[in-house]
């Protein structure tokens, strides 16, 4: 059941993470899932402004009807949108040539629904803004962070366009997450034929250096064009350079190993990494099977 | 960290709760203030207190329980099932030992919540909730009946003036509250004409100023103790049943599910503080908490937003809110009491089956009778109880079959065997029939109590006095549903065993 789970919604993001996972299915020949979770809650929104203040008889049956009403006309509204968006994206995929593709249009929360499905998945891909987020603003999308934060499987965020990537640069530190990372591009299929970079900004302290050697030694052996390097400075602040003039085309890192409070005050690196870096992001937690 | 449990606080929930909604949330609270106000004014005349204690309280519980409920879109404030209970108490020992009493009803609160006591719903039937809402109601109406006995003809046709513009306004406009129309019309036409009627004002004290924390002045002692715990358990009772009715509701309302047991402890924590604050206790509204979603609230933020408006416009306008006239209020009160009452349930008496509408009516009876919404809810949940034992009483069958030699017989047993089904299955066995040999079966019949094991024993010995040899079968499989653990599945495939066999 090697599945490649796609979330989609009406984004610009959609296709984006449509092409990236027809990429993955290309190199892995895995299926994939198109994942639409409507976003329809019922009761969420007010219906028909009533400000009457008055309750007459029979006042909760008569209410309850028109709440019904309503929520059934929004939910009705969603469903046929959902299965629009997910046909079209089908369509999309089909017209490159792929065929193991299934669609999965569900009710309710986005991340119950992750969870419903992600045993079978090898991979999560989702856009890294949805129809919600403010693009202006690079501000992310509001799920992804949940997502990332409660699946079991690597999630690629993807970038606005897709480009076949020839080169992944793997964001390194000794956490227990960017070892699972190295174990994952050493044994899958996914990077094949790709250069490997392993590149650490900040201190270069002994131990770390030792864990770079053998983890580029692990590639190596593994078939790779691997290599690595070690820069002085502000990580932010060379990833995204290097993101912006292309050196960095695709980005493999460790993802909020940190806790949320920690995050609420000082704002998470990975959140940072992800919004400014242009490029698609594969992210590993410590927890992750992957 | 764990002890904060961080990563378990959903955040996304949270702002979802409080910032999803934010227009309709202000707009709706705004609406549900203004209903507030008269209610709040009405329930502390029905507890004998000042007005202003029962607008202290609904201020502080509605913003409180914005915070610690576990029922985002409801609105809890001062309410008539808890001010009926502390007529007494503030009758006989005054106001302070009622904030006592509230705070101490708001701890038992808390408990019960902690111990999960919110699971127990499930066993108040549905038509002794029907009960309650209806007992409600007529509590609400009653309250209102001495401002209407002996009182100037003026008031009479004020109070027809309002009950018409509250139902008939709608009609023309939905975008202003119509019960607000009500007491601004009533007042200005009192104020202009100078009719005798009597005004909030005649009732008492209104606040003037923000609550102050204060501890209740009594003295602490296991006297004023055993002076308040009755009426604080009964609050606590009401107020958490009252509560917990209401979030069904608005959980039915709004298609979405919430917490029972945090709503116990928001309830709790919301009466402490109000008691300190010069408060009484209060409880979830089932009129206020509809017009709030009819108006679109949905949110925390709606109900906090109440319980601040409801505090500024008492500040800012306490002089005009002193010149209402009690007409007009009474109005409203049987506004909410028409609201309030399940009308479906009075033409349903008929076609429902006859134990569900006695159980409502008990409810109903038993309420009116104390004035006392738990004593009316602990009648309504007993008597289906014993309608419910009744009827699976009767889910049993003894069937029997002769050898053909005549000498023994065997019964077979199906069905539930329990303290109120013994009396039939002692019956069913004919011990005067000459047999040598009898098998009784149960492999088939759940057994579960030990009424019917004595029962089961009974009818051993009663057979070998005839002289037969008398063969059990299957007692094993029929017994373990006495294992009262059952429900915890505790093996695999016990429930499958003791049911499904």
């Amino acid at each position: 059941m090697d599945r490649i789970i796609t979330l989609i919604d009406g984004s610009a993001y959609s296709g984006s993470a449509c092409d990236h996972a027809a990429w993955v299915s290309e190199k892995t020949s895995f299926g994939i899932d198109l994942l639409h979770v409507i976003d329809h809650r019922p009761g969420g929104r007010s219906g028909p402004v009533n400000l009457s203040g008055n309750l007459t008889l029979g006042a909760r049956s008569e209410l309850l009807e028109k709440l019904t009403k309503h929520d059934e006309e929004g939910a009705r509204l969603a469903r046929e949108r959902g299965r629009v968006i997910i046909e079209a994206a089908k369509t999309h995929l089909e017209g490159k040539g792929l065929t193991d593709i299934q669609t999965k249009l569900r009710n309710g929360d986005l991340l119950q629904a992750v969870q419903d499905v992600e045993e079978k998945a090898r991979v999560i891909i989702i856009g890294k803004r949805g129809e919600h987020a403010d693009f202006a603003k690079l501000h992310l999308g509001s799920n992804l962070e949940r997502v990332v934060r409660s699946a079991h499987r690597p999630v690629l965020v993807t970038s606005r366009a897709f480009k076949e990537p020839r080169r992944a640069t793997i964001a390194f530190d000794t956490g227990s997450s960017v070892a699972k990372a190295v174990d994952h591009i050493a044994m899958g299929k996914l990077f094949a034929g790709m250069e490997i970079r392993l590149l650490h900004v900040g201190e270069a302290t002994a131990g770390l250096m030792a864990a770079m050697e053998a983890a580029t030694g692990k590639l190596r052996k593994a078939g790779y064009d691997a290599a690595f390097e070690t820069l002085a400075g502000e990580p932010d602040a060379i990833f995204t350079e290097k993101s912006a003039s292309g050196e960095i085309e695709f980005l493999v890192m460790g993802a909020y190993g940190h806790s949320r409070l920690r995050n609420l005050i000082i704002g998470s690196t990975t959140t940072q990494m992800i919004r400014s870096c242009p490029v698609p992001v594969l992210l590993f937690r410590p927890d992750m099977n992957a | 960290m764990h002890f904060l449990r961080l990563d378990a606080f959903d955040w996304t929930r949270t702002r979802q709760e409080w910032v999803g909604n934010i227009r309709g949330d202000l707009l709706a609270g705004l609406v549900v203030a203004l209903a507030l106000i008269p209610e709040a004014i009405a329930f502390s005349i029905i507890a004998g207190v000042d007005p202003k204690v029962g607008l202290y309280a609904s201020f502080s519980i509605a913003v409180l329980i914005a915070f610690t409920g576990g029922r985002p879109g409801m609105i809890s404030a001062a309410t008539a099932a808890t001010a009926v209970l502390m007529v007494t108490l503030v009758r006989d020992h005054g106001l302070q030992y009622l904030l006592a009493a509230t705070i101490l009803a708001g701890g038992i609160q808390i408990a019960a919540g902690a111990l999960k006591l919110g699971n127990l719903m499930r066993f108040v039937s549905r038509s002794v909730l029907t009960g309650f809402v209806n007992a409600l109601a007529i509590l609400i109406f009653m309250a209102q009946l001495p401002e209407l006995i002996g009182v100037t003809w003026m008031t009479y046709v004020l109070v027809v003036a309002g009950l018409a513009i509250i139902y008939l306004l709608p009609r023309l406009t939905k975008i202003i509250p119509s019960p607000l129309v009500c007491i601004v019309v009533l007042t200005g036409l009192t104020l202009y004409f100078g009719w005798d009627v009597r005004t909030v004002g005649d009732m008492g004290e209104l606040p003037d100023t923000l609550p102050v924390f204060l501890i209740p002045d009594i003295p602490f002692s296991f006297d004023t103790l055993m002076i308040i715990l009755p009426y604080s358990a009964a609050v606590a009772a009401v107020g958490l049943l009252e509560s917990l009715l209401t979030q069904q509701i608005v959980d039915d309302l709004t298609d979405t599910p919430s917490d029972r047991n945090r709503e116990c402890v928001g309830q709790g924590t919301a009466n402490i503080v109000t008691g300190f604050l010069g408060g009484m206790a209060g409880c979830a509204m089932i009129g206020q908490s509809m017009i709030n979603v009819k108006s679109g609230g949905r949110g925390r933020l709606s109900s906090f937003a109440a319980g601040v408006y409801l505090l500024f416009m008492i500040l800012v306008l306490g002089n005009w809110i002193a010149a209402i006239p009690m007409p007009a209020l009474v109005a409203i009160m049987i506004m909410v009491a028409i609201g309030t009452f399940s009308w479906s349930s009075v033409k349903s008496l008929r076609s429902h089956p006859l134990s569900s509408s006695i159980v409502m009516v008990a409810t109903v009876a038993g309420v009116i009778l104390t004035h006392n919404l738990a004593i009316g809810v602990m009648v309504g949940v007993f008597l289906s109880g014993i309608f419910f034992a009744w009827k699976i009483s009767r889910i049993f069958e003894i069937t029997s079959v002769l050898s053909t030699d005549g000498r023994t017989r065997t019964y077979m047993v199906r069905g539930q065997l329990f303290f109120a089904s013994t009396e039939a299955f002692t019956k069913a066995f004919d011990f005067k029939e000459a047999l040598d040999e009898v098998t009784i079966d149960l492999t088939s019949a759940h057994i579960w109590d030990i009424s019917s094991v004595q029962a089961v024993d009974l009818i051993v010995l009663k057979f070998r006095r005839e002289g037969m040899t008398v063969n059990l079968v299957g007692m094993n499989q029929a017994s373990e549903t006495l294992v009262d653990r059952l429900g915890e599945h505790d093996k695999p495939g016990a429930f499958d065993r003791a049911i499904g066999h």
